[in-house]
Order: C-alpha cells, then structure tokens, then sequence
C-alpha cells in the first residue's frame, strides 16, 4: 500500500473541524517545531526532506528558505500561494476544502522557521467557500492557542490571515501575486530583485504554494530523512496528482513519487483507466503549461523505459520527447479528442490571461488564438502551422515573466508530435468540422507502434 | 467598460462600514491599498456590481485615487463592470472541461435562458458567461454563481434545467426585485 502523509485522515469524519484534526495527530509538529527546535533546525529538516516545491517550478524548499534575507528590524512575511488556476490542477484546493488545518498547521511551522510574524494565504476570489473553510480554520487554531500572541507559552507571536483574489491566472505567478496582495494589478515584477530580498512591501518574503507548506508537517513529525527515503532520485516525498480528463476514476491522489504512469493511469488504486472503453491518445502530465505527449511517450521514454511519475523521469527527453511534472495537473485525452481544439483552447486561455506587459506575449499569445482558431475551423494553410512554431519560439525566453514560455509549449510540443493531424485539418477542412482525427498512430500500450 | 449608472444606495451601510474596517486591520499600518481586493468583493456581493460612483467611495474610503481602484476592477474578472442578472452563472470553459462537454452545457444554458453570454435575461434573473478553469477539472463540467461562489459540479442538461427552476423558484419566493438589475 501506497503510503499517505498528507491525505492520511482524508476519510475521517469531520477532519475539517479543528477537534477532529487534533484527535488524528494534529499540531504535534507545531508543538515539536516550537518547543523543541530552533527556527534553523526546522530549516534544515526541510533541507534534509529534498522536499521541492509543489506550486510547478519544482525548486527545492529549504533552499529557498535559507536565501530569505534577514535585515535587523525589517518583517518578514510566509505568503501562501493558493491561486491554483494552472488548468487542470485541482488539488490545492481539495485539500484546503477537507483538510483546512494541515495548511493552517503548515502555515505555523513555516512561519516559525522564516521567522514571519504575520503570513497570507492568497487564495483565489472564485474559491470563496475555501476562503470561509480557512477562515474558520483560522478561528479554531486561534482559539486554541496555535495562533496568536505567545504560542503555547512559547513566546512565538504569529498571525494569518486569508487574502482573496480577483480572478486572474497570473497572479500565481509568485511577483504578480505580491503586487495583487498590496492592492494592485497583477503585473509580474521584473527580477531581480527576488522576493526573498525584497517581497510584499519590499520586505523578505518567501512564496510556497499550498502543498508544499502543509508538506512541512509530516516532515518535521517524523524528520526530514524519513521524507527523503520515500521517491526516487531528487524527486523525494509524496505528490497530490489532480486526475482529470476522460478518465474512469479522476480525482486528486496522492502518491508516492517514483509511481509508473501507466500504473496511475490504469490501475485501480489510482485513475482505472480510460473511460468508456476508449483508448489512451495523450496526456499532459504538469497542467496545460507542460508539453503534451502522445500515449506512447508518456507510457515510455524514448529510451523504451517505462515513464515514472518523478520530476526527472517526467523530463527524460527534453522538450524533444519528455514533459513535466509541474504542478501535478493530470489530464487523459481520450481518443476521440481533438488535439488542434484543445491547442487552441489552451491558447485562448494564455492570450486570455496575459497582462499584457510584454508584446511577446501579449501579441504573440493573441497571434497564435487566431491562427489555430482558422486551422480547427478549416481555414489553415500549411504556412500557418510553420508560422505556429516561429511564434512559439518568439515568445518563448523573450518575456518577464514565465506565462509567455507557458504559452507557447503547449503550441510547440502539440506541432511537434501532432503534426500530421494540424496538417489534415488543413487538407481536409470540411471533414474536420463534421469528425475527429481520432487514435492515428498514437498508441496506446493496446498497440505498440514503435 | 465603466458605467457611472448608480442603482444602489448612496452610502455604505454600517454593516459594510464595519466589515471593511474589519479588512483593512489585516495589514500593516499605512498599507490599506492592501484592502482593496477583498473591499471590492463586498461592495460587489452587496450591489451585484461595481458602479463607478461605488468604487469611488471605495476610493475614498481608503484613501486611494480613484484611478487605483478603476484599474484594479479592471484588470481582475470577477468584478462585474455592469450590472448582471440576480443569479450569473459562470461556468468554466478551459480545456479539461471541454474535453467533459463543458460547450455542450453552455450551448444548453443559451438555449434554455435565450441570452447570449454577458447578456441579461428581460425579467433580470439570469446573466451568463464562460470562464476560465475553476481548479475543479476532475469533476467538470463546473459552474459557479456568486456573491457566495456557490459550486455545481459533474453538470448535466438535465442538471442545469433543474437548477434554473430551483433560481426561479427561490427568487419568486423571496418576492423582492434583483438589486443587481439596472
Ligand atoms: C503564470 C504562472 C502561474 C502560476 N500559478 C501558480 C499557482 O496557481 N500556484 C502556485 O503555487 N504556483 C504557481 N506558479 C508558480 C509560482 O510563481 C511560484 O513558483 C510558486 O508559488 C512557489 O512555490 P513552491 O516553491 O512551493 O512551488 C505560477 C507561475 C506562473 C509563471
Ligand atoms: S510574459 Fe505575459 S503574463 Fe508574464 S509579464 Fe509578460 S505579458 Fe505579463
Ligand atoms: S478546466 Fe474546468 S475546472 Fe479546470
């Protein structure tokens, strides 16, 4: 059996109220943290756990910690970065919808070790039944004596609080959240200077997204070598997975990193395999930001090793023939889905989202919509799948923030494994309207083609 | 685009004059422009809407230009700019809900309340618009209807058809006349 840390107690009743979560084991490691270690020794636990951050960067969390800059007399600030609006990922927010108090306790571990005083949780406005389940999560810790003045008569002093969002995709980027918090647009910052020199109201801060805080709390409990033991390689811990597409089972799952994909695909531990009898076309692993791969890539490296769900296995091949991890955003595309709809769709969605700083990205986003607009509605040419790519290259690397490489991965990696079906949506536009190009030589493990 | 049309009070009322001085305590001294997120929110689920006289109130209130708040009811898409039907019905439009039949749904949802998206429906119940994925891609397709952001997951025709008799039902029963209807 797959091992749990933070879904554990997922189907105890009442585990969202803060009696419950306590019952279950709940705030030991805040007792642990800020009674018997010193803000450094938590530091180094979360160095020694290889715990890498969970928002889709993948960058190593007590690393980043160990940077957050220490002036004399300056705040400090632990701002949580539950924006979650990378599509397709979704477990953010099932874990502060079931278990609000392992982000809370998390919240105080975390601050305790950077030494905040107060902390954010940003959480996005449309998640407004979230922002009530945390804000009485909030309220029960408090009254209990896990927040506030003088925590468990130790002295610590901490307060959270819950910040709504507006509705923007960009500001999960981590400057472009600070700038929304402080009252404003949410335009990314250029950097440097980093966050952790100079943050929310140019003060240190250190960005986490929401699992990667509440991963804290099993790693002080049971120490940060106990962590890296479970996973493979620099991939080390356990992973929320949100499952969603034309799966039997989707979902939020948590597993141990190292899982085979096609095990988490098929088995019925995990998603049980492809809906309705149909087979596997393809998948994008991380959320809509990562390269999409044809079933047989993701099941498979090139190498013909099978794919595992770790940050490195994920990445085998480069943008050639691998993907990523990132967030964790899981989606199955049946094979009855049109890979130049979705591509579009995704585009869309970034030109949608773009603030619009940068005219790589505003114009190139926008660009991109209308030519796969004309492809899927069978008006492309040959030149516009080629003028595709020179955008998607054009934008990528050349922006301040990273929406715009964001933005043109899902382009490029769709041409680059799909191309044939880009191309009969230009040969046979009619037919393109009334069906869909369906399996093609994508194979599934059915039907192995290389 | 802003619209200065007003059909709301002309002041806060205490209980909003409250809950914002609740807001602004959240954040360091001087920092207020903090609150402006979170303020917006409540002026919006007690108006339906952000007029310009009421974001510059907001303004006002915390001591902010004007343009500060027009800038951010801009930028972010959860502030309505115009008035909405009572219940706005947002449901996401983002590719792993389409590959779920989020485009059939919101083709039903057309049909059914015979309003284009951003439209308002003549006895001013209903408006409608798609959105962009609401982090509930494995239990699409998903909608969603404010001030509370009330959630419906795993849609159907049938589901829809039954949750707008529901609306209708309930607004009937409360007898007052959407406030959000300008
Ligand atoms: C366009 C864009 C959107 C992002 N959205 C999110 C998000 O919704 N949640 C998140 O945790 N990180 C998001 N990130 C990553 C954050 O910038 C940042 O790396 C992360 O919050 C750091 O936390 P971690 O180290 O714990 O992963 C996004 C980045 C970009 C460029
Ligand atoms: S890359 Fe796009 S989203 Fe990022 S700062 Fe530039 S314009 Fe804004
Ligand atoms: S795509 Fe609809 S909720 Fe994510």
């Amino acid at each position: 059996m797959a091992r749990k840390l933070l879904l554990t107690h997922i189907d105890v009743p009442g585990i969202h109220t803060f009696e419950v979560y306590r019952q279950k084991g709940g705030y030991r490691a805040v007792e642990k943290a800020l009674k018997t270690l010193t803000p450094e020794e938590v530091v180094e636990e979360v160095k020694k756990s290889g715990l890498r951050g969970r928002g889709g960067a993948g960058f190593p969390t007590g690393m980043k910690w160990s940077f957050l800059a220490k002036p004399e007399g300056v705040p400090r600030y632990l701002v949580c970065n539950a924006d979650e609006s990378e599509p397709g990922t979704f477990k953010d927010r099932y874990l502060m919808t079931h278990i609000p108090h392992a982000l809370i306790e998390g919240m105080i571990v975390s601050s305790y070790a950077l030494g905040a005083n107060t902390s954010y949780i940003y959480v996005r406005g449309e998640m407004m039944p979230q922002i009530r389940i945390l804000e009485r999560a909030i309220a029960e810790a408090k009254n209990a004596g896990l927040l506030g003045k003088n925590i468990l008569g130790t002295g610590y002093d901490l307060e959270v609080y819950v910040q709504p969002g507006g509705g923007a995709y960009i500001c999960g980027e981590e400057t472009a959240l600070l700038e929304s918090l402080e009252g404003k647009r949410g335009n990314p910052r250029i950097k440097p200077p980093f966050p952790a020199v100079s943050g929310l109201y140019n003060c240190p801060t250190v960005v986490n997204n929401v699992e990667s805080i509440a991963a804290t709390v099993p790693i002080i409990n049971d120490g940060g070598e106990e962590y890296a033991k479970i996973g493979i390689e620099r991939s080390t811990g356990t992973k929320l997975i949100s499952a969603g597409g034309n799966l039997n089972k989707p979902g939020v799952y948590e597993i141990e990193l190292g899982l085979p994909v096609e095990e988490f695909i098929y088995s019925d531990a995990y998603c049980g395999g492809i809906a309705n009898g149909k087979r596997l076309k393809a998948v994008v692993a991380g959320g809509s930001s990562v390269p999409i791969l044809p079933a047989n890539l993701i099941l498979k490296t090139l190498k013909g090793e099978p794919r595992l769900m770790t940050y490195e296995s994920l990445a085998d091949g480069g943008f050639q023939s691998g993907t990523m991890l990132g967030s964790g955003g899981f989606i199955a595309y049946d094979e009855d889905q049109c890979i130049v709809r979705n591509t579009w769709n995704f585009t869309r969605f970034y030109h949608h989202e773009s603030c619009g700083q940068c005219s790589p990205c505003r114009e190139g986003t926008g660009w991109m919509e209308k030519v796969l607009h004309k492809i899927e509605h069978g008006h492309g040419s040959f030149s516009d799948i080629d003028l595709l790519v020179d955008v998607a290259k054009k934008i990528e690397g050349n922006t301040i923030c990273p929406l715009g490489d964001a933005a043109a991965w899902p382009v490029a990696s769709a041409i680059r494994h799909f191309r044939d079906e880009f191309e009969w949506h230009v040969t046979n536009g009619q037919e393109a309207q009334a069906r869909n190009y369906g399996l093609a030589h994508y194979a599934d493990p059915l039907e192995p083609v290389i | 685009m802003l619209s200065v049309k007003q059909n709301e009070p002309l002041e806060f009322t205490e209980e909003m004059l409250g809950k914002f001085a609740e807001i602004v305590t959240r954040y360091p001294e001087g920092r207020q422009k903090s609150a402006l997120l979170p303020i917006l929110h409540e002026v919006q689920a007690n108006y339906g809407w952000l007029s310009v006289p009421a974001m510059d109130r907001v303004a006002a209130y915390l001591q902010l230009e004007a343009i500060e708040v027009y800038e951010v009811a801009t930028f972010y898409t959860m502030y309505f700019l115009q008035p909405q039907g009572k219940y706005a019905l947002e449901v996401c439009r983002t590719g792993p809900c389409c590959l779920v039949g989020a485009e059939r749904i919101m083709k039903h949802i057309e049909e059914r309340l015979g309003v284009k998206e951003g439209e308002v429906t003549s006895d001013g119940l209903f408006s409608w618009r798609g959105v962009e994925c609401l982090a509930a891609c494995g239990y699409g397709p998903v909608l969603q209807i404010g001030p509370e952001y009330t959630f419906y997951e795993n849609l159907t025709e049938a589901g829809v058809d039954k949750l707008i008799d529901e609306l209708k039902e309930k607004a009937s029963a409360n007898g007052q006349s959407p406030i959000a209807n300008g």
